[in-house]
């Protein structure tokens, strides 16, 4: 089940492959495979060693226009290289939230100065960049940030918290919500600040995660500096910016998402091989719907992309919703497959097995980047045109 | 293979969705399913002679148009939106599809054109009383009786099987078990031994029947396929109907999830339409989320059925079991969120949940084909 390819595509796919299979297999193999979900915190430097050597072979933001520094690859191209980039096991990328969420967001909404300063680094991996949205009292409801900048000569002074920003210890920028304007309606005082990590006024505190790495962060503005000029989109105009950048999220990672899903998923039936557990009728038809469920994954991506049209189509709409309970689902799957084995650690202190990271990780599927509940209000609003509740 | 319908694909569902909503409205159905034959002979009729739709997959040389399964696929899933009663998915996915798949030449020139402009109907008989799907099913025997093949057994569960002019009967060699020496055979409903009497159903869109062979007598040329090869051949046309009817149950889902949404957006309670509550919301946001996923497995399944793939089993078991499981959830929670009157006679929700049920257990649930899917990952 594979997409239909053009002669430019095959080859596209032969580059990137020739590429990645030299580098991973080369100067970059002890990243094999680091750096993934419940490992991010680990080979911090090599990792950004990693993407500065992408970006100086142009395989960082491929799908960004040529003005900026992109290759303005399609969708699908996007989806070819990243389903590559799993197969080749390729380490967890820590310049994601710059190509995937800020240098988006910055092409739409930045203005030239800002482009020009901020695009390039991205590009290049030199920059790292987090993403300073949640906040202990604006989660879900992000309209309810407090965190606020005030303008102080040709400087914005940032005052509050954020919390769960991923990367928040190595990053070297944080894009930040802020109030500009406590008297206006929620929605509307409400800014989009570039403010440089390294700083006094910044403290960052790493958060334990239920696996028992730290992956997140706590973030403390007290008295932090922005440049004036460093706003995304005008002020108080925080909200449509923030709603923009959610837009942004094309899907090109599903296939690559996909292709370790498959992996996971393999290792699973083994396990359910060597221990038995292939032989209760019960396990059986779960992994029978497991591997369904896979399968139509596959196929949902597959139609997603070659939708033609700029309109997200319904295929994009489910997609987050969809994954995240199959992989949930995959991980407690593992567990019940191994019985009392399930419990067996790694090793000392707290050295979990590769199922065990499944299945503890899968738990964050489905809460970041819009929640289940938040996933299903947007089908329902965008995708099926039911009434918003009153805000 | 292209991950999406083409644009002739897309206007026979713009075409079928006009036709049907006029010929196949809620109170059509009704009328239909209120009799015993279960269809409209007039719309049959159109539908057959007007719209050629019985000849669209049957090739050109018997009088056909010659298109692919895939092309089936946006028209069942139509018929499964309309709950279309008539001997559509018995005639062209059992009935045509056997001769397609294991008729001779001369079997094919005898019985496809007749097929093709809605003439004849047909259906397939293989399952008897119990909840057996496989070989196993098959109790009724055969034997030889000079130039004559005897036919002796009852089938049930058979659809359209009291209203179809022809009938593919599976039968086994005396003392044959599982997959071994299973037959199939061409019988005319008018061959002397042959009872087809109508089962009341609760799916009253769709009807079924019993079929008594008593002693039936069929010449040698009435052998579809090989001798002793029919289960083979029986298996793969139950695929190609089981993908057919994936497709026609998602288009029922869909129906659902529309009505749920359309009467959502009306109907208020504490002064907002009750649509704008996410416990409505949610339950809405679910079905989108199954029904086009389950539209990505009958989807895939009539394409690689439409290229001929030789193994449809897996795909077939995987798009009934996603597709059944859909539909019931859908039509379940369309009740629901219609409250009180979705669970009238007089609204059509019951119709969708009665037909749910009734294509959930047809040619196997989704635990018999999980089981299956899982047979064929090696498990």
């Amino acid at each position: 089940m594979e997409l239909q390819l053009t002669k430019e595509e095959e080859a596209f796919r032969a580059e990137a492959r020739a590429w990645l299979e030299e580098q991973l297999n080369g100067p970059f193999r002890d990243l094999q495979g680091r750096g993934a979900s419940g490992d991010q915190d680990s080979y911090v430097e090599e990792r950004i060693a990693w993407g500065k050597a992408m970006g100086a072979a142009g395989w960082n933001c491929i799908g960004w226009p040529k003005e900026f520094g992109g290759r303005e690859c399609t969708i699908k191209e996007e989806a070819i290289f990243n389903e590559e980039y799993v197969r080749a096991n390729g380490p967890g990328n820590v310049g994601h939230i710059g190509e995937t969420l800020l240098g988006p967001t910055l092409i739409h909404f930045g203005s030239a100065e800002q482009q020009r300063r901020f695009l390039p680094p991205i590009v290049s991996g030199e920059e790292i960049w987090c993403q300073g949205y949640s906040e202990p009292g604006a989660g879900s409801d992000l309209a309810n940030v407090q965190t606020k900048a005030t303008l102080v000569g040709d400087e914005w002074v940032i005052e509050g918290q954020k919390i769960w920003t991923s990367g928040a210890q190595y990053s070297d920028w944080c894009f930040v919500l802020c109030r500009t304007d406590s008297e206006a309606p929620k929605h509307r005082g409400i800014s989009c600040v570039l403010v440089p990590m390294k700083q006094d006024g910044i403290e960052v505190r790493p958060i334990r995660q239920m696996g028992g790495s730290a992956e997140f962060a706590e973030v403390f503005f007290d008295g932090a500096k922005a440049h004036e000029d460093h706003l995304v989109g005008g002020v108080n105009n925080g909200w449509k910016v923030a709603m923009g950048t959610l837009a942004f999220e094309r899907g090109a990672s599903t296939l690559g998402q996909q292709y370790l899903f498959q992996q996971e998923f393999a290792q699973v039936v083994e396990a359910a091989k060597k221990t038995g557990a292939a032989k209760d009728p019960i396990i059986r038809q779960r992994l029978a719907d497991a591997w369904i469920g896979l399968k139509v994954m596959r196929v949902n991506a597959l139609r997603m992309l070659e939708h033609q049209g700029a309109d997200l189509n319904r295929e994009a709409l489910i997609s987050k919703l969809y994954w995240s309970n199959w992989h949930r689902d995959l991980g407690k799957l593992a567990m019940d497959i191994l019985g009392p084995d399930a419990e067996i650690l790694d090793g000392e202190p707290y050295e979990l097995t590769r199922m065990q990271k499944w299945y503890l990780f899968a738990r964050a599927d489905t809460i970041y980047a819009g929640s289940n509940q938040i996933q299903r209000n947007i089908i329902g609003e965008r995708g099926l045109g039911l009434p918003k509740e009153p805000r | 293979m292209e991950f999406s319908f083409s644009e002739d694909q897309d206007e026979l569902r713009r075409a079928a969705r006009r036709f049907l909503e006029v010929e196949s409205s809620q109170e059509r159905v009704r009328a239909a399913m209120a009799t015993e034959q279960g269809f409209d002979s007039a719309v049959w009729g159109q539908l057959s002679e007007e719209l050629a739709w019985t000849a669209l997959t049957i090739p050109e040389a018997y009088g056909g148009l010659g298109m692919s399964y895939l092309d089936l696929h946006p028209l069942m899933e139509e018929m499964g939106r309309a709950l279309l009663c008539s001997p559509f998915f018995s005639t062209i996915c059992l009935g045509a599809n056997a001769l397609l798949l294991g008729g001779s030449e001369a079997q094919k020139e005898q019985h496809l054109p007749s097929i093709a402009t809605g003439e004849a109907t047909s259906t397939l008989a293989y399952s008897e009383k119990g909840r057996q799907h496989g070989a196993d099913a098959i109790q009724a025997t055969y034997g030889r009786d000079g130039n004559d093949y005897v036919i002796r057994g009852t089938k049930h569960y058979v659809v359209d099987g009291h209203t179809a002019t022809l009938l593919i009967v599976a039968a086994r060699a005396d003392s044959s078990k599982g997959a071994e020496g299973v037959s199939l055979f061409v019988v005319p409903a008018n061959t002397p031994g042959l009872e087809c009497i109508w089962t009341p159903t609760m799916d009253q869109t769709r009807k079924l029947a019993s079929v008594e062979l008593d002693g039936v007598k069929v010449p040698t040329n009435s052998l579809l396929g090989e001798e002793g090869h029919g289960w083979e051949l029986c298996e793969r046309t139950l695929d190609l109907a089981r993908i057919a009817l994936a497709a026609e149950q998602v288009g029922a889902a869909e129906m659902c999830l529309d009505m749920a949404v359309d009467y959502a957006k009306v109907r208020k309670q504490f002064g907002r339409p009750i649509g704008s509550f996410q416990a409505i919301k949610h339950k809405c946001a679910d079905m989108l989320t199954m029904v086009e996923s389950a539209r990505s497995a009958a989807f895939y399944a009539s394409a690689l059925a439409g290229q001929g793939e030789a193994d449809l089993g897996e795909v077939a078991s995987s798009a009934k079991a996603f597709c059944s499981d859909t539909l019931f959830h859908c039509a379940a929670e369309n009740i629901q969120i219609h409250g009180g009157i979705g669970f009238t006679w007089e609204h059509p929700a019951h119709l969708y949940f009665k037909r749910a049920k009734a294509a959930e257990v047809l040619f196997g649930d989704p635990s018999f084909h999980r089981e299956r899917v899982a047979q064929r990952m090696g498990l």
